[in-house]
């Protein structure tokens, strides 16, 4: 058998093995990129209009979805901003980047963010030239990892249609029991906003009763996932407040923004 | 003909990669929870040992011992890089599930042991047959767990519902020990015995002996 462990064999072997081995990965990678990116795309539109209760089985995601307008807003001020590309807003990339970003300080951040970006896109469902509905990112820390979802609302601003969680870390059976259909909705119909303007919207511990005063503002608790459950009423109180879309909210009310 | 045979079914029964040589258990505990995610995974899994194989073993004459592991995980890295995009452009779903674990197929012990013991002694074809035989045994045991997993955690049958669960209006209160990773530890443990009792040759020698209490032993000549 010859020598295969001479300096000149083992280098050529090497260099030749890596050559190979990254022209093979740098070819699938550019040529399934367009693949992937549309799953993704894709993946995204179905947890939107999931969250709108939009999903229709006989319908194409993506003629549903062109319904739906894409606006960026500014969360500081609460108004549109055009400068900003949503298709190329990337939430992650925005909240660590000190300048398009602020930091949150402990009482603030209820839904452990530590960072908040400036920018958000939100999603406007229209029907014949009506706004029916208005589809807002959402996200908070549950149990074990952040939990990232869509929260759809009637045009009132006050009544939710769904919550539709596309990210999670949660237990599998316990926590993770938010993707299920029949917990999910018992969000549409609920109130976010005491006639005080706070968000009392939340999820209770055990079963909501008919006759609780507060039966409108509560969602039935998770069994054996507490945490879970405090942290989506967390991130709905820190989304749906001053920090969040607080502002947005009260300009889309009071009309200073109009919705086309 | 026999040696083909051989070589395919061996890994199955006899040489298990999991029942006896104990290897590749960290994906037997994490995507075991549903039986079509673990589907995917002995797919992609059997793909990765049988193509390594045979590409290690086409070129194990032209490498260099002292860089030989280099060279396998090397190729093995690549081939699971390659599964992972096809996955991720092809069965967007589960790559979404499986995550990192499709990924760590690089540091799977089947696969690498049988580089370094079957391919780098035997032919490209052997090996190759070697790798798919190694991918069966290794997807059994896989699919062994996934069933009782998926049976007591979530009442289903590859998502198909078999007792209704107590969240969906039923009657059946799933077992959330099932949907955790170390509830496949036991459920290995379990079948490792049941496979034992059948084929007996597989028992290993006990490497020692626990000695007689002094106690006892005094209690008894008393």
């Amino acid at each position: 058998m010859k020598n295969n462990d001479t300096f000149s064999k083992t280098l050529l072997v090497a260099v030749t093995l890596c050559l190979v081995c990254s022209t093979l990965i740098s070819f699938t990678a550019v040529g399934l990129r367009d693949i992937q990116d549309a799953n993704k795309e894709l993946d995204k539109q179905t947890k939107i209009l999931s969250a709108a209760g939009l999903l229709n089985n006989n319908l194409n995601i993506s003629d549903l979805f062109k319904s739906i307008e894409v606006k960026m807003v500014n969360l500081e001020t609460g108004l549109f901003d055009e400068s900003i590309d949503s298709s190329t807003f990337n939430e992650g990339s925005f909240s660590r980047n000190l300048d398009t970003s602020i930091k949150l300080d402990k009482t603030q951040d209820v839904a452990t963010l530590k960072r908040r970006e400036n920018y958000q896109s939100v999603y406007l469902h229209y029907e014949e030239g009506n706004l029916v509905s208005i589809i807002l990112p959402v996200r908070g820390y549950g149990l074990w990892g952040t939990m990232k979802g869509y929260l759809a609302l009637e045009p009132d601003l006050q009544t939710i249609i769904g919550l539709e969680f596309f990210e999670d870390k949660e237990t599998p059976g316990l926590g993770a029991e938010i993707n299920n259909p029949k917990w999910k909705s018992k969000w549409t119909g609920k109130k976010i906003y005491s006639s005080e303007g706070e968000v009392i919207v939340s999820v209770i511990k055990g079963v909501v009763l008919p006759d609780s005063s507060n039966k409108d503002y509560s969602v039935d608790g998770l069994s054996g996932a507490t945490i879970t459950s405090k942290g989506v009423t967390n991130l709905l109180k820190f989304w749906l407040g001053d920090l969040g879309y607080g502002p947005f909210i009260t300009n889309m009310r009071n009309g200073e923004i109009k919705d086309v | 003909m026999s040696k083909v045979k051989e070589v395919l079914l061996n890994p199955i029964f006899n040489d298990n990669p999991i029942a006896l040589q104990i290897l590749g258990i960290c994906s037997a505990l994490a995507v075991t929870s549903s039986l079509y995610i673990t589907l995917i995974m002995c797919i992609a899994l059997t793909s990765v040992v049988a193509l390594s194989n045979m590409f290690v073993s086409l070129i194990r004459q032209h490498i260099p011992t002292n860089i030989r592991i280099i060279v396998q995980i090397s190729i093995i890295a690549t081939l699971v890089m390659l599964v992972d995009e096809v996955l991720k452009a092809y069965d967007y779903e589960s790559s979404k599930t499986l995550s990192v674990f499709v990924g760590l197929i690089v540091t799977n012990c089947i696969v690498m042991g049988r580089a370094e013991a079957f391919a780098m002694k035997n032919g490209p074809l052997m090996s190759f047959l070697d790798g798919i035989g190694n991918g069966l045994g290794y997807s059994l045991m896989l699919i062994i767990i996934a069933i009782i997993r998926e049976f007591l955690g979530a009442g289903s049958f590859y998502s198909i519902e078999i007792m209704p669960l107590v969240n969906d209006g039923g009657w059946y209160i799933a077992n959330n020990f099932f949907l955790t990773p170390a509830s496949s530890f036991f459920i290995i443990g379990f079948t490792i015995w049941a496979l034992r009792t059948w084929k007996t040759d597989q028992i290993e020698e006990p490497e020692f002996k626990i000695s007689e209490n002094s106690l006892d032993a005094e209690r008894r000549t008393a």
